[in-house]
């Protein structure tokens, strides 16, 4: 299991090198994986009534955060998607992106958002599940900028990243709170714990929150926005992350925790509004775009609104209709994607009304559009039929007729939507288009062909997909055993009777679409006053407010950075002091002092005074080493022979930079005026004191035993080395150690950066 | 520093040249014994990094940078590679990273030689202090020209 989901990004790391070692069937050869993990996938396949299957490994322990998996209906049958579409959008991404020269990056980002998804889907543990969720949104970021010269894919890319992982940040929240009210970060326990959750005082906050996150990654309304703009992704993404499965994790997240969180008034409410309201917007806003891949889009909002919806409702047939829809969903509209792409790749055209009378140049290609469409359309014998009807019966069950008027215009507007990709682009007058169309190759059909067939299948044969696969999913949503009874004819009832309306309905708007959409055009808008307005103008006030503080600390002064650091940490430890500084003593005791150290105080206060009062600057320098090798002095005495040595070191290493700088520094001239120096010396003296009395008053009070005499007991038994400081330094605290030699490696590349960009800049002058 | 050749002493050349081994010994004897007694990577990197300052001070910038042979910014590289490469024992023995490791060594005429991942990840500090040091200074002092 752990090979099955970690694999996929060890694969991914070989793809590009595997990319240029296959050459042109690279797709095909890579697509083995995902067909791999399709067969793996499959084999839980027979026994998924019978239960939950469970794997552990431990991650970090001390933390409660496992890698553990479960599969479940629900897990498998996301598993299956994101497996089984995965292996066409790879064989087809292969051909679609043939020649580009960025190729193999996007193998890789697209294996790699396929792990993230599986990892989503299939995690126990909460915390896992957040950590493949964040990669899901850094992989789609990477993959719709993956044009990346191109502005507008550069601003979508961010514009997704920014909603998905602002969402994502409030998810965490609610994961975490989830996990300490019901005491455990495996979803195991926690879907078992529901009553207690449900009733505990912060169920509101947590619910929220979550919702929040999911609501922002399946885009749902006001959260829709980025989704249509993320079709600037190549086509073979968004078919695959923004239709078929990264959008899809929001509804899978309120599905799995439906049986922690669901049934309450808030859910039914929160869910049911935010789904229909979407679901409206989606599709009419589908209606009324002409761009194939926009139409696509929204009508992709429309089915997460439906999705959101659904579970909103929860009674068990509309959980069997959320699954069920889901599944059809992904069928057809990962194959009409696939499409939309062959269009663009064999004609040029991205626009539905630069296309007519492709049938002829591409009679497979056409046939399979018009099963897809059938299913979209929810037309019988279609599994998107099956699907609507499952629909309609939940909501004319619901007591919100309101609903139930917004689920049937959606319908209708469905429909219609259908009919302009199943019919428009094929039949009709032959429109001119930019290239010669013809037939597609076999990499880029096999998608929509099997996708499409399968929804034809699928509604043929309802009741064994029901059996076999959704009855399971339905049941780890409901979080009890369900039998959902799909079946392709359900009898005359009024849920047919809507269908049938909404069938005709959407063909009459079909017919007068051009009509439709002129009359609708005060809606644009509307629209032009959405919820994207507010992305951007929150994006433009989180930069101003950059801008000035940035303005306002970044004065370019080292001056000036020095007093506000010091000024802030030592206003930070007097408030302290202020605040629980009860019963502090200063520890002031002179009595101890030797003579030699008295001088070498004295030394080392002159030193600092020169350093400070001089008007030459190599007085200044002098000065300064005098205070260093008293330091280092100071350290001797007291037994500390390392630090003594460093402290020689390091000052004999600072004297020779001076030098190396010294002549390149403008004369030595009195710059500040006597009332800044007067200042400078009070904030000086301050920090000084500050620092004096920190220390008088830590020897005083010691709320803890020193951790000195462990250090000293353990240093050789346990670090084989006399040199206590020595060993703290590479063993006992070594990681801190790391640490610090990154910041020195970094601290030289700065100066190397600083000086050698201005020796350009000087060249170029 | 512009010309250094008319400008050294011929002092600091000849007692130079005989002080640059020596101070490089000294730093890996550093290096080596500060497990024990007062030393470590940190110092025996800095006292390397002098030895190699007081060359450049005698001779040229140019000289420096052949008598070190690898690019200092390399230096950090396989410094800080080192270091981090020290804590994957640990991880594979199923303890945190960075757990040491000791084994003991038999070597003929010195006795028993304790040799663990700490002395590999001083080795990797002994790499980058001497690798920031000669970058800052090296770049700084042919930044002059």
């Amino acid at each position: 299991m752990l090979y099955a989901l970690l694999g996929g990004f060890g694969v991914a790391a070989l793809a590009a090198w595997l990319h240029r070692l296959t050459g042109r069937h690279s797709g095909w050869i890579l697509a083995l994986w995902p067909a791999t993990l399709l067969l793996y996938f499959l084999s839980f396949l027979p026994d998924i009534n019978s239960g939950t299957v469970l794997f552990f490994y431990d991650w970090i322990p001390s933390l409660q955060i496992r890698l553990s998996f479960r599969i479940d209906g629900l897990s498998l049958l996301f598993a299956l998607l994101i497996s089984g579409i995965g292996l066409f959008i790879v064989a087809y991404a292969g051909r679609y992106l043939e020649g580009h020269r960025d190729l193999g990056r996007f193998y890789v980002i697209l294996l790699a958002f396929m792990s993230s998804m599986l990892g989503v889907v299939l995690a126990d543990n909460l915390i896992a599940l957040f950590v493949f969720w964040e990669l899901t949104s850094i992989t789609s970021y990477l993959l719709i900028g993956f044009n990346h010269e191109d502005a507008s894919a550069r601003r979508s890319a961010l514009q997704g990243l920014f909603v998905t992982v602002g969402g994502g940040l409030a998810l965490m929240t609610g994961l975490i709170l989830l996990g300490q009210v019901g005491g455990s970060y495996e979803l195991t326990e926690l879907l078992d714990n529901g009553d207690a959750i449900r009733q505990h005082a912060l169920y509101t906050p947590i619910l929220l929150l979550i919702v929040l996150g999911a609501f922002t990654k399946s885009a749902q309304f006001p959260f829709h926005f980025w989704l249509p703009n993320a079709m600037a992704a190549p086509t073979p993404v968004s078919a695959y992350l923004h239709s078929a499965t990264m959008v899809k994790a929001g509804v899978y997240l309120l599905a799995r925790l439906h049986p922690a969180l669901g049934g309450t008034e808030l859910w039914s409410a929160l869910l049911g509004t935010a789904g229909a309201v979407t679901l409206f917007i989606g599709i009419w806003l589908a209606v009324r775009s002409t761009g194939i891949k926009k139409m696509l889009a929204y009508s992709t909002v429309m089915a997460l609104g439906t999705l959101t919806l659904l579970i909103g409702i929860g009674s068990e047939q509309a959980l069997a209709a959320a699954m069920a829809f889901l599944l059809a969903h992904s069928l057809y509209k990962g194959a009409l994607f696939m499409i939309a792409g062959i269009i663009d790749h064999e004609t040029g055209s991205k626009d539905l009304r630069d296309t007519g009378g492709l049938f002829r140049a591409m009679p497979v290609t056409a046939v399979v559009a018009g099963v897809a469409a059938l299913s979209l359309a929810g037309v019988l014998p279609m599994f998107g039929f099956v699907a609507k009807e499952l629909l309609f019966e939940s909501v004319l069950d619901d007591p919100r007729t309101w609903l139930l008027a917004m689920v049937v215009a959606g319908a209708v507007m469905t429909v219609a939507v259908a009919a302009l990709i199943g019919i428009l682009p094929w039949y009709g007058q032959p429109v001119a288009t930019k290239k010669i169309p013809h037939e597609a190759p076999p990499a880029l059909l096999a998608g929509p062909v099997v996708l499409a067939t399968l929804g034809l299948l699928g509604g043929l044969f309802a009741p064994w997909v029901d059996q076999h696969l959704l009855a399971a999913a339905t049941s780890a949503v409901a979080g009890t055993p369900v039998n959902p009874d799909l079946a392709l004819w359900h009898g005359i009832n009024p849920a047919l009777g809507l269908s049938l309306f909404s069938l005709i309905a959407g063909l009459l708007l079909y017919r007068w679409h051009d009509g439709f959409r002129t009359a609708t055009a005060f809606t644009d808008t509307l629209a032009k006053r959405g919820p994207e307005r507010g992305y951007d103008w929150l994006m433009a006030a989180l930069v101003r407010i950059a801008e000035t503080q940035t303005r306002f600390f970044q004065s370019g002064y080292l001056r000036y950075y020095l007093m506000i650091t010091l000024l802030t940490s030592m206003s930070l430890v007097w408030l302290v002091i202020g605040m629980k500084g009860d019963g502090l003593r200063l520890h002031l005791d002179l009595r101890d002092v030797q003579f030699h150290e008295a001088v070498l105080i004295f030394t080392l206060m002159a030193g600092a005074i020169t350093a400070a009062r001089t008007t030459s600057r190599l007085g200044a320098v002098a000065a300064l080493g005098a205070v260093g090798f008293t330091v280092a002095l100071l350290y001797v005495m007291f037994s500390a022979p390392d630090l003594g040595i460093t402290q020689v070191l390091v000052e004999t290493l600072t004297v020779i930079l001076l030098v190396l700088v010294l002549f390149r520094l403008p004369g030595f001239l009195k710059l500040s005026s006597t009332a800044l120096r007067v200042r400078d010396a009070i904030v000086a003296a301050s920090v000084g004191v500050t620092m004096t009395a920190l220390v008088l008053f830590a020897l005083d009070a010691r709320l803890y035993d020193s951790i000195s005499h462990w250090h000293i007991a353990e240093s050789l038994p346990s670090g084989y080395g006399r040199n206590m400081v020595n060993v703290i330094l590479v063993d006992f605290r070594a990681l801190d150690t790391l640490g610090e030699i990154f910041v020195l490696a970094l601290a030289a590349i700065g100066v190397l950066a600083m000086i050698r960009l201005r020796a350009e800049d000087k060249r170029h002058e | 520093m512009n010309n250094p050749r008319q400008h050294q002493s011929l002092i600091l050349r000849v007692t130079g040249y005989f002080l640059l081994p020596l101070l490089i010994l000294f730093s890996l004897f550093m290096l080596l014994r500060g497990h024990n007694e007062p030393g470590g990577g940190f110092i025996g990197g800095l006292v390397a990094a002098a030895a190699i300052v007081l060359y450049m001070i005698f001779s040229d910038v140019k000289a420096a940078r052949r008598l070190v042979a690898v690019d200092p910014r390399d230096l950090l590289g396989w410094g800080l590679a080192i270091a981090i490469l020290s804590g994957l024992p640990g991880l594979f023995l199923g303890q945190p990273f960075m757990t040491s490791q000791w084994m003991e060594l038999d070597v003929p005429m010195f006795g028993m030689l304790k040799v663990g991942t700490p002395l590999l990840f001083d080795i990797g500090v002994y790499l980058v202090v001497i690798g920031t040091v000669l970058t800052i200074l090296l770049t700084l002092a042919e930044a002059e020209d």
